[in-house]
């Protein structure tokens, strides 16, 4: 007999990888397949939308349900407009230091000082590729100020406390002369959002498995 | 392909039309002080600063900009593009004046209210003015007030407003509706801009026109003020 679809894929930008596998492994979601698309596109974002859809139209009738852990990323809808024509849901929220915040904190952190710039434990351990070079500030380290001269702190969103990542994150304000801050935020809204996919996944399974017993 | 020279020539060995091209690669590659020799160059040989502004540094960076637009080239070498021309300006800024040239329209230009975001603003604002606009640039973080007290102050023929944020990009809505309420709306060319922006989010917050890069941004402005001066006659 052929094999069913699989019940749960979850494409996820890569810059979340490693969270998405931990969440994974606390919670003994194994149900959940992962499929992560390169996080350079965070530096590109009208090329989300796109790959998302290529990820999705690529897994279709493979998977029962699929969820995108993505936020808006900079899109400026143009992710959502794309998801809502598949029919598939997202991460809440514009961008993943909102999501690990949570949209309230997020908020507050924006509105006390906009000119923060905010990083992730993904982006402290990629900061030099992601930003430094992403930015072309290795080529041309003299665009520094271009870039940088309207901020005035970085904040550190921790997911996973790492006195190494911290001091990373330290240095890279002092590097882009910027006041440091650290809050840590664990997984915040990304750990409730994919429980609420997996137990509806589950909950899918279960029903799945009763109807097959009732048949027999 | 050959090997990139590191030789350097003396540009005042190039005629006009070389040392047009010459300006042109000049920008591409963001060599600012190149850029600085030949304008001083040009004008040496009587060019008028307008024919300097237009023939070399505006078809330079309009250069530039197609290649940013086909994915050619990134940021970084696109705000080495602009502090090249930048340098150009600076020179060219105080003779323009001089001139006594009537500007081809006025623009008041900013960031919203919770961003601080202002490279493609910024931009933006020195082609305007490549192209003979008078530009007021009212910086980052700008709430409604600042808007409307520099509309009031310098009565421009358009307004432009840029986000780079997601989350801030709504605000452009409060301000086209803080003008409608204040019966201002209709008297100004409304102009939006910034990565996340798109020509469906411009019509939903009632602006005129979406201006997808700088280019693109000096052409609307002329077109809009065009249209809109023939309907006032």
């Amino acid at each position: 007999m052929a094999e069913g679809p699989e019940p749960l894929l979850v494409i996820a930008c890569g810059a979340l990888a490693r969270e998405i596998v931990a969440l994974k492994r606390l919670n003994g979601w194994s149900d959940m397949a992962v499929e992560c698309l390169p996080p350079e596109l965070h530096n590109r974002p009208e090329r989300i939308p796109g790959a998302v859809q290529a990820a999705i139209r690529a897994a279709r009738g493979r998977y029962e349900r699929i969820f995108v852990a993505y936020a808006d990323c900079g899109t400026g809808g143009m992710l959502d407009a794309m998801l809502a024509s598949e029919g598939i849901a997202r991460l809440p929220g514009a961008h993943c230091y909102e999501f690990f915040a949570t949209s309230a904190a997020f908020a507050e952190l924006s509105n006390a000082e906009p000119g923060t710039f905010y990083l992730t434990d993904f982006l402290v351990r990629h900061f030099e590729r992601l930003v430094i070079q992403g930015l072309g500030l290795d080529r041309h380290p003299e665009l520094l100020p271009e870039y940088f001269r309207n901020y005035r702190r970085l904040v550190y969103l921790v997911q996973s406390a790492d006195a190494a990542l911290s001091a990373a994150a330290r240095a890279a304000a002092q590097r882009l002369g910027l006041a440091y801050e650290e809050r840590h935020t664990g997984y915040g809204e990304l750990a409730s959002t994919l429980g609420q996919v997996a137990t509806v996944a589950v909950a899918s399974i279960g029903q799945r498995k009763e109807t097959a017993a009732w048949r027999h | 392909m050959g090997e990139e020279s590191t030789e350097t020539f003396d540009l005042n060995t190039l005629n006009d039309q070389e040392l047009t091209e010459q300006v042109h690669d000049d920008l591409y590659n963001g060599l600012r002080e190149e850029i600085v020799a030949a304008t001083n160059i040009f004008l040496g040989r009587g060019w008028a600063p307008d024919k300097v502004l237009n023939d070399a540094l505006v078809e330079g960076m309009r250069i530039v900009g197609i290649d940013f637009r086909d994915g050619i080239l990134f940021v970084p070498e696109v705000l080495l593009a602009a502090n090249a021309m930048k340098a150009g300006m600076e020179i060219l800024r105080p003779l323009l004046a001089e001139t006594g040239a009537e500007p081809i329209g006025k623009v008041v230009i900013g960031t919203v209210k919770g961003d601080i975001h202002d490279i493609g603003k910024n931009l933006v604002s020195m082609m305007l003015e490549g192209a003979g606009f008078e530009v007021i640039n009212l910086g980052i973080n700008n709430p409604v007030e600042n808007y409307l007290a520099a509309l009031e102050e310098h009565k421009p023929d358009i307004l432009g407003m840029s986000a780079l944020l997601t989350t801030t990009m709504p605000y452009m809505k409060v301000v086209i509706d803080t003008l409608k309420q204040k019966g201002l709306r209709d008297k100004y060319i409304v102009m939006v801009g910034g990565a996340p922006l798109n020509d469906d989010f411009a019509k939903a917050i009632g602006a005129d026109a979406y201006c997808r890069d700088a280019a693109i941004a000096v052409e609307t402005a002329k077109t809009l003020i065009a249209a809109r001066r023939a309907a006032a006659h």
